[in-house]
């Protein structure tokens, strides 16, 4: 593979709970503008690794991380540049949506304003934009001051995936995003994944096979914080090399 | 046999817990009923407007101005929520968001202890450590005399005794705020404060409310503590140095005493009527808090 094609390249990667490896080794790299599927059962460290990405893992000072996490070729895990910039490069949608405490308006908004945009017409622009990027504007046009608590919770993942736009990202982390959603939810979100990857770089965990196998461009598969196998999903899920892979495949750790 | 036995015994079961629940719905009801007929005596010839709002207190007269006391309770109450809470919530906000796990750990007991402490403790606490500290540093630093015996000896005591009551509250609900929305927060690029500020403050709104409507009350009824170091002199207070007589410790002081007079019995039911009054009025404002920021 071309080398300027990695977003994101990690290297050496070690995470410790105190004595504990949660992470050994881990060398792997992510190639731009694709879906990749991080794949486990879980414990497995898959969410470990996406805390890295965005430094989310500073928030748990028992946990510590070594090597090296590159992203455009910048170190994240050492670097002295402003952590919310690097944040701020990424999306986050977590398992279940949380919504902010606002309106879905401002669900939007604190994004784009923590970003700099100024102006109420500006402001209204791009909360419509990001929107209606997630299909969600014809649902919420005429309740924009509305809790965002009101909405149903496939609606509030679909408000998380904008609101996670809005900071204008390159990347997109997901952790198993379509978990707490009905199937028809979980489907939306599937195809919109698939309509943001020409312009996103999208990180996707997830524990569910299927779901790999309908939108996966690349496939990671861990087990107990290792890598085991990765490559294209027509490698990794129909012809793995490794016996591990084989097993998990045929449901063996389920 | 067992199987014939067991739809009488639930019944008999379900009759106890509801009688339960009438008791306990029952009493605040039963208690203000008590206090307005024995309170009746005094209303008979007082007009309500006159005994909340004139000061002039002489029982061997006939003449009861409740007013002194209910501005010593307004004073010292209020003084302590000062003082209480911005202290309370900072602490909570530290310790639940920026200090490692085990500090809380040693926090939690320490703050347990000092929510048991009787509150007679508090009080020679107060008349031994903060009265002759009020009278000694604190006045003197705005040019006045006082032997310490004042509203803000009593705000200080009581502050201090609702804090750990408070703090325990703020603590739990601060905790409960799943993380993954602190994550939400900083991954929009977001700063550790303005994450707490902007999103965690927000979501835990009606909670807080909750736990200073507690504290409230409680400061607002606390009797012994108060009553020891606050003065217990019948005056308007000028300002926080001045002594007070706040309604729980005109109660205190003085049932039991007096009784020769019905009037003064009847008084003091009265006063005991307006508490009770003063504390269900802040019960409606905080649910009506709770339930305006509850909608996110």
């Amino acid at each position: 593979m071309e080398p300027n094609l990695q977003k994101i390249d990690i290297r050496n990667l070690n995470v410790y709970h105190g004595k504990d490896k949660i992470l050994k080794d881990v060398n792997i790299t992510i190639p731009e503008n694709k879906i990749t599927v991080i794949l486990g059962p879980s414990g497995c460290g898959k969410t470990t690794l996406l805390k890295c990405l965005n430094r989310l893992i500073d928030l748990y000072p028992e946990l510590k991380a070594e090597g090296q996490v590159l992203i455009n070729g910048k170190d994240v895990l050492n670097t002295s540049e402003d952590i919310h910039n690097i944040r701020q490069q990424m999306g986050l949608l977590s398992q279940r949506p949380y919504p902010l405490p606002m309106t879905i308006y401002n669900n939007i908004a604190y994004g784009l304003r923590l970003r700099g945009v100024k102006g109420r017409r500006e402001l209204h622009r791009q909360v419509m934009h990001y929107l209606q990027m997630v299909n969600l504007w014809d649902e919420v046009k005429n309740r924009l001051r509305a809790p965002a608590s009101r909405l149903s919770i496939g609606q509030q993942q679909r408000l998380c995936l904008a609101r996670g736009l809005a900071v204008n990202p390159e990347i997109i982390l997901a952790d198993e995003p379509t978990s707490a959603l009905d199937p028809i939810s979980s489907q939306i979100i599937e195809e919109e994944f698939i309509t943001l990857k020409d312009k996103y770089t999208i990180v996707l965990v997830t524990h569910i096979l299927r779901q790999a196998r309908r939108i996966a461009d690349h496939v990671i598969f861990m087990y107990l914080g290792e890598v085991i196998e990765s490559g294209p999903p027509e490698q990794v899920l129909e012809n793995p090399q490794m016996e591990k892979t084989k097993a998990y495949l045929k449901g063996a750790f389920n | 046999m067992e199987l014939f036995n067991r739809p009488i015994r639930h019944r008999i079961n379900t009759i106890w817990m509801v009688l339960c629940l009438i008791l306990i719905v029952s009493l605040p009801f039963i208690l203000s009923i008590g206090l307005f007929l024995k309170s009746r005596l005094l209303l008979e010839d007082h007009s309500l407007f006159d005994l909340l709002f004139t000061k002039v207190w002489k029982p061997g007269d006939g003449k009861f101005g409740f007013y002194p006391f209910i501005v010593g309770s307004v004073w010292v109450t209020l003084i302590a929520m000062l003082i209480s809470v911005p202290i309370c919530l900072l602490t909570a906000i530290h310790v639940t968001q920026y200090t490692r796990k085990y500090v809380l750990r040693i926090i939690h007991p320490a703050i347990d202890i000092l929510a048991g402490i009787p509150s007679v403790v508090y009080g020679v606490w107060g008349i031994l450590v903060i009265v002759p500290f009020v009278s000694r540093y604190l006045a003197p630093i705005f040019d006045y005399r006082t032997l310490g015996y004042s509203i803000i000896a009593g705000s200080l005591v009581l502050s201090v005794m609702i804090i750990p009551f408070m703090l325990n509250i703020l603590i739990e609900i601060f905790r409960a705020i799943p993380v993954e929305l602190k994550e939400a927060a900083l991954s929009l690029g977001a700063t550790r404060w303005q994450a707490i500020k902007q999103v965690l403050v927000k979501k835990a709104l009606p909670g807080i409310i909750a736990a200073f409507g507690f504290g409230l009350a409680r400061a607002f009824g606390e009797t012994m503590a108060v009553l020891m170091v606050v003065g217990n002199v019948v005056k308007i207070p000028k300002n926080i140095f001045d002594p007070g007589y706040p309604l729980p410790a005109l109660i205190a002081n003085n049932y039991g005493e007096m009784l020769s007079i019905p009037q003064y019995d009847s008084a003091l039911m009265f006063a005991a009527l307006v508490l009770l009054g003063v504390s269900l009025f802040f019960n409606v404002i905080m649910h009506f808090l709770i339930s305006r920021y509850n909608k996110y």
